[in-house]
């Protein structure tokens, strides 16, 4: 009696891992063949053909969160400002486009919108609204510092002369925000350095044209005469010797994205 | 006696082992990110235990000098960490599955006796419960380690946008190592995870892949086991 019931629970225990055996193939299987798949995808991400230093997947994505970003982009939105005892200097990181022979006694800034080209002086600039704001300025690399800065407005720069519109017209942000182009590109003297903003952010109220900082007028090695600040990006867009501006429809080159970096890096 | 336990659902055997992949890239391509500015460490005052991370690591991980590879790879996988981790938490709580993995009172002092017991130090065996309180915790901490590593991830990531939430967070460069020592978790976690799941052995490892584990009946009863009602019932 006790071997035929022993008999029956080992005959049981059988049945049992042997359906636990079938169970286990097909489960191993599918997730065999899934991390299959997971590998092929991954060799497909990283070898399709480049677009700006990137596989094109990956640049479509970056695009993708740059419209969703543009979509919650508020120019009302600040960066905290600091005590301007806090503000210290940034550190120099890299000189593209600052090339030693430039002779800022002769530089003009090229300005290109609507109308005409025309170039602006330094003292022109200065006759624009002086702002003063003292930021924390982030590099891409992931530190930052506070900094204070003292420049014109870009928005206010583009009002007074008429350079932000398609009609030429001042520009009017909250009634015709249709009527502005889409870019601002900017470029060093020698074209070395050039960046491209997006027309939201460019018309930021803390996106200067900035030409003190710490008080004291530019250093040719942080950016004198003129340099972009900007909040509303990572550091690599706020160019340094700025000798061209242009107000255009057209997606303007940006030495990084070129480099295999995100083209808005909107923060 | 042998039987076929249902212990895992299907739902959450794809979300954990979606997770496992797309965490290490988040982790390796943040890696490639941090190097940049590699600047945390553990120490007091001039005194440095341990810099995050040293040349040697980096250099034999081939990390150096890919920044904006790291950022695009962060910034695609991100999507898919996210959607993966809300439609988990989303998945727990309509299952109900919740109730195995949310720690009760119980679960601290659980938590200190399993630990013991996995020590060594005492020989009271865990409760044969789906999860015991040690496992709660744990697994309870890193899904909210999750939400922590979403949330600081947006305050570095958009920190004028967000700016009131960097600000809560203590602002630019606290979120960033907030952001840096959950990662740093994760991999606490999953050395700790890896090596309880040696332990556990293979019935307990196969059960989150197939969903099942083989559970030992007593045979006290007077009934006679019948192979298909038994499997039936409970598959």
């Amino acid at each position: 009696m006790t071997n035929k019931r022993e008999e029956r629970v080992d005959e049981h225990d059988l049945n049992v891992e042997r359906i636990m055996r079938s169970k286990s193939r097909r489960s191993f299987l599918v997730m065999g063949g899934s991390a299959a798949a997971g590998v092929a995808g991954w060799e497909w991400l990283t070898t399709r053909p480049q677009a700006g230093g990137l596989s094109y997947p990956l640049r479509r994505t970056l695009e993708f969160n740059e419209e969703l970003a543009e979509s919650y982009f508020k120019e009302a939105r600040l960066t905290p400002t600091f005590p301007r005892e806090m503000a210290g200097e940034p550190r120099l990181d890299g000189d593209e486009g600052l090339s030693a022979e430039f002779d800022p006694s002769t530089w003009r800034l090229q300005v290109m919108g609507a109308g005409e080209a025309r170039t602006v002086t330094l003292e022109d600039i200065k006759r624009l609204r002086r702002i003063e704001m003292t930021t924390e300025h982030k590099c891409i690399e992931g530190w930052s510092t506070i900094v204070n800065w003292a420049g014109a407005r870009l928005s206010d720069f583009a009002a007074a002369y008429n350079l932000a519109t398609r009609s030429g017209t001042p520009p009017d942000f909250r009634n015709r925000p249709r009527d502005l182009v889409r870019y601002v590109g900017l470029e060093t003297p020698d074209g070395g350095y050039y960046v491209g903003l997006d027309m939201p952010s460019a018309m930021h109220p803390q996106t200067l044209l900035c030409y003190e900082m710490g008080g004291r007028p530019l250093t040719l090695a942080h950016g004198a005469p003129l340099r972009l600040v900007t909040t509303v990006k990572y550091g690599i867009k706020s160019i340094k010797r700025i000798g061209r501006i242009t107000f255009t429809d057209e997606r303007p080159r940006d030495f990084w994205s070129e480099q295999g970096y995100d083209w808005y890096t909107g923060l | 006696m042998k039987t076929l336990k249902k212990k895992h659902p299907l739902a959450i055997r794809w979300f954990h082992w979606i997770n496992f992949p797309v965490l290490f890239l988040m982790i390796w391509s943040g890696l490639l990110i941090y190097w940049s500015n590699a600047v945390y460490r553990i120490g007091l005052g001039s005194y440095t235990l341990l810099t995050f991370f040293p040349e040697r690591f980096f250099q034999a991980l081939g990390i150096p000098y890919h920044l904006a590879k790291g950022m695009s790879l962060h910034f695609f996988f991100m999507w898919f960490f996210v959607i993966n981790g809300v439609l988990y938490v989303a998945y727990t709580f309509i299952s109900g599955e919740w109730r195995y993995l949310v720690p009760n009172r119980h679960s601290f002092r659980e938590a200190i006796r399993v630990a013991l017991h996995d020590l060594h130090l005492s020989k009271i065996e865990p409760p044969p419960r789906k999860f015991n309180g040690a496992q709660q915790i744990a697994y309870t901490t890193v899904i909210l380690m999750g939400a922590g590593s979403l949330v600081t991830g947006i305050a570095i990531y958009k920190p004028v946008q967000f700016a009131s939430l960097t600000a809560l967070l203590g602002g630019y460069q606290w979120a960033r190592w907030e952001h840096f020592w959950l990662a740093a978790g994760y991999v606490i976690f999953f050395v700790i995870h890896f090596l309880q799941v040696v332990k556990a052995g293979w019935n307990n490892f196969r059960a989150m892949v197939t969903g099942y584990e083989i559970a030992t009946m007593s045979q006290s009863s007077s009934e006679k086991p019948n192979p298909r009602v038994l499997a039936k019932g409970t598959l």
